[in-house]
């Protein structure tokens, strides 16, 4: 599968899709100004990627804000996972979040209480 | 502004303006087109400010939150009086406050609406005053869940998120302008002790 590299800027997050070194992750931040149109591209691959997964799919979030808007897409992506996971394979969401932020935290616990899909929270230090 | 007797009203003006927004505390004020790149430069500005002032980390996150929230309200919602279809108006229209007290910090914003949309925000607003943060977080999950993106890009959520990160009630307030028209004035508070 062709692999998808975005780099962030202060407004849009890095993504990296790589099914063939098992790279799948969303950090940084997230308000683009179209959000549907940023996230579009990111929601096809994984329909393309959802015909034919890897065994395991270690999916991590690592990002340090995102708005609303993005919220919803966010959740999008989840059910795509959510998805996966259902017809039989093996899915994990890494939800990161500094370890200061509670705000961040309680976003991965939202989530995780929306789908069924097995959801990790991992916090880490900003220093 | 031509004719010295202009003149010299604007420059009262412009001294009453600096009085006023000393006494209210105004850290930042700006009326017109609320654009991304108007959004970008506020929220940059503003946690250039709070990192310097050594502002506490999660204040910082909050109100960069909340003002981002804000400003797409009006850039999404915000009507122009007369404009007669919504291409001429791509980016809304409004008035946006940051203030700065010893406690707290308020992001206030104000813009035009249709009138007949009072209800339904008075309805939304007063329903979500009335939830505790466990309510918010139901509503929000359940809000995520059905919702979907409108034609303008917005998720619905802006106000729950805002009232469930702030910990603040949602203070808000119409003016009638005209038969048509509104103005709709918002206000929240972040807590400068996290």
């Amino acid at each position: 599968m062709e692999v998808i590299k975005i780099i962030g800027t202060d407004d849009t997050p890095s993504v990296t899709l790589d099914a063939n070194n098992d790279l799948f992750e969303i950090s940084g931040r997230s308000l683009p100004e179209d959000v549907a149109a940023f996230y579009e591209p990111i929601l096809d691959w994984l329909d393309r990627y959802a015909e034919g997964p890897n065994d395991k799919t270690v999916f991590n979030f690592k990002l340090v804000y995102f708005n609303t808007a993005s919220s919803k897409l966010l959740l999008d992506i989840l059910l795509k996972l959510e998805e996966i996971f259902e017809a039989g394979n093996d899915v994990l969401i890494r939800w990161h979040f500094p370890d200061d932020d509670e705000d961040m935290e309680e976003a991965g616990e939202e989530y995780a209480d929306i789908v069924e899909v097995p959801f990790e929270q991992v916090s880490y230090s900003m220093d | 502004m031509d004719g010295k007797i202009d003149v010299k009203e604007f420059l009262e003006f412009v001294y009453s303006f600096y009085k006023t927004m000393r006494d209210h505390q105004v850290a930042l004020v700006y009326e017109g087109d609320v654009t991304h790149q108007i959004t970008k430069a506020f929220t940059s500005l503003t946690e250039a400010n709070m990192e310097s002032q050594m502002e506490d980390p999660s204040t910082q996150k909050k109100v960069f939150h909340v003002m981002v929230e804000c400003l797409q309200n009006i850039s999404k919602h915000a009507e122009v009086i007369g404009a007669e279809t919504v291409s001429q108006h791509k980016d809304g229209t409004g008035i946006f406050l940051l203030s700065k007290g010893s406690e707290n910090y308020n992001v206030t914003t104000g813009n035009v609406l249709l009138k007949d949309k009072v209800p339904v925000m008075t309805e939304m607003l007063d329903s979500i005053n009335l939830l505790d943060k466990e309510g918010l977080k139901t509503l929000y999950k359940q809000r995520i869940k059905e919702g979907r993106l409108s034609n303008k890009g917005g998720a619905g959520l802006g106000f729950i998120d805002i009232a469930k990160k702030t910990g603040s009630k949602l203070y808000y307030h119409f003016l009638s302008i005209n038969d048509e028209y509104s103005f709709f004035v918002f206000s929240t508070q972040i807590s400068r002790n996290n």
